[in-house]
């Protein structure tokens, strides 16, 4: 069965897309992680113009975000006062971000910084949580942890601004977070992801949180940056499609309560190693597209017809 | 579906004597609608000619600006550097005809009526030299027919009896909306005797369409209604799942 996507312009089976979801959505409720940076270059790689698949993503973001970050909150695990300062930063990373996007689509260059920004993302991640997850299998083989440093102080901490964020017991310059935010914005309006995967270890290594408010004020930031790329993604480019992402959604809804029972049952530095390889494999095909001689060098900007 | 073709075939058929126009045709629907489950369609154009000849169809879609980009090796990396823009090519062409028109149709003929994609008259915005306006010229037009927007069909044109004539439009599912114009031509001793022109609209229609139509005539409002559907869709699932 076939449905035609209004704002992608093209047809596409409804099955393929509710797989599709459901996969990604199955390894976000097994891995934890949002599934932006998976589902985005899969759009593209099944020819969704690169515009929409990025427009669309972060309006699906939203709304897996929102079932997400609810029972965080229930737990008390947000911290509101980084999380507003995160928030800051973010939503002017964002609409910087589809600012940029939109000069860039007009220069013609969209798909080339969207793919590059992929390959140098997809390509760290993948290569730090291999790493992390064999010396995890050879760890728990060894069965003696090493203890680890809390955090290190280093110039981070000599700028000014300082703030106080007692739930995550912090006394940093408010320029940390506002930068960290900023960043994630700009990648979230031009990867059409979350910034989960980059946020996370930056508000654990760089701003020295503690692991257990990280990931729902993560969260929190996540719904409000992607609901500001969402709306400006749309309301400047107009490449949110919105049956795609519902499609997508619906997928990811089934296929994350799937996974979450499925992810109780498999062993985490394993699972972790898999996630891993497979983050690198999406990348080496998206590197491997830019490097490889094209069929045609020519390519045609059709401009929608408007 | 085929007895009211045939009827209607017949109806003009019978209708030929009374006529003195050479070409006569109409197709049998005049509007497309690109429906959320469109796959493409096929469009049946139909009438009759006076006296021998063989019948050329054009189907042109509207006009548009399209740029052509080349990418070129930048440090081990494919990036679009030259670009030319043509101004106001037809976003669909196709041509149909009941056999190979290399062996019959005179150049000139093809020429001045544009018969194929070779002879399409593409104008670029701006000037360049002749080799290198007739690179992106080709690659224009070989990225179209990739897409399946450009193309020549050579034995779709049926002539039945001498007279009457059936040609099936086929219209991709990635057909470019607006008004088309369907040229039925005539071709008599290599020259075009005469043109007969029927327009189609291809629309988007049902909740596609209303979608689109938002998106681009409300586009703030468009994005604030994404964010709210996603907020709630993401509350329901909430809901729904924690009970299960």
């Amino acid at each position: 069965m076939h449905i035609y996507l209004p704002i992608a312009e093209m047809s596409v089976n409804v099955f393929l897309l509710l797989g599709m979801g459901a996969g990604v959505g199955m390894l976000s409720g097994i891995f934890g992680v949002g599934g932006g940076f998976l589902m985005t270059p899969l759009l593209i790689f099944m020819g969704v113009p690169s515009p929409v698949a990025v427009g669309t993503e972060a309006n699906q973001i939203v709304a897996s975000s929102v079932s997400g970050v609810m029972a965080h909150w229930r737990r008390g695990n947000v911290d509101f006062k980084m999380g507003m300062v995160l928030l800051v930063g973010g939503l002017i990373g964002s609409t910087f971000g589809v600012y940029l996007f939109k000069e860039l689509r007009a220069l013609g260059q969209i798909d080339l910084v969207i793919k590059i920004c992929y390959v140098v993302f997809l390509g760290i991640i993948g290569f730090l949580m291999l790493v992390e997850s064999i010396r995890a299998i050879k760890r728990s083989q060894s069965a003696t942890a090493p203890r680890r440093k809390l955090h290190q102080h280093n110039f981070l901490h000599g700028l000014p601004f300082k703030m106080r964020f007692r739930r995550s017991k912090l006394y940093i310059s408010a320029l940390l977070p506002l930068g960290v935010g900023f960043s994630v914005g700009v990648l979230a309006s031009i990867m059409g992801v979350g910034g989960g995967f980059v946020m996370v270890p930056a508000m654990i290594y760089l701003l020295g949180m503690p692991t257990a408010v990280v990931v729902g004020t993560s969260l929190l930031q996540i719904i409000f940056v992607t609901a500001n790329a969402t709306f400006f993604q749309a309301y400047l480019n107009q490449t949110v499609d919105i049956v795609l992402a519902l499609i997508l959604l619906l997928g990811a809804v089934v296929g994350a309560q799937i996974g979450t029972k499925v992810g109780a049952y498999l062993k985490g530095e394993q699972l972790r190693g898999l996630l891993a390889l497979m983050v690198l494999g999406v990348c080496i095909k998206l590197a491997f597209d830019l490097v490889v001689t094209p069929d045609d060098v020519y390519s045609l900007g059709l401009g929608g017809g408007h | 579906m085929m007895r009211p073709v045939i009827a209607l075939l017949i109806l003009v058929g019978c209708a030929l004597p009374a006529r003195a126009e050479p070409l006569v045709a109409d197709i049998s629907e005049s509007v497309v609608k690109i429906t959320t489950g469109f796959t493409g369609t096929k469009v049946l154009l139909f009438g009759a000619i006076e006296g021998d000849g063989k019948v050329v169809v054009i189907v042109e879609g509207p006009r548009h600006s399209i740029t052509v980009r080349r990418k070129e090796r930048i440090a081990g990396i494919w990036i679009n550097r030259d670009t030319l823009q043509f101004v106001e090519a037809p976003s669909f062409y196709q041509v149909l005809a009941s056999d190979t028109l290399d062996e019959w149709l005179p150049l000139r003929t093809r020429e001045e009526h544009q018969i194929g994609v070779e002879y399409l008259d593409l104008k670029s915005e701006s000037e360049v030299g002749p080799a290198e306006k007739a690179e992106f010229r080709d690659a224009l037009v070989r990225n179209m027919q990739r897409i399946g927007r450009y193309g020549t069909l050579e034995e779709n044109v049926k002539l039945l009896g001498g007279q009457l004539f059936r040609a099936d439009l086929y219209l991709p599912a990635n057909l470019p909306t607006g008004y088309y114009n369907i040229k039925a031509m005539l071709v008599r001793d290599g020259e075009v005797a005469s043109i007969k022109s029927t327009p189609l609209l291809v629309t988007k229609a049902g909740i596609g369409a209303e979608v689109y139509r938002m998106a681009y005539a409300y586009p703030a409002l468009y994005g604030i209604g994404a964010i709210v559907i996603a907020v709630l869709a993401g509350l329901g699932a909430n809901a729904i799942f924690r009970k299960v």
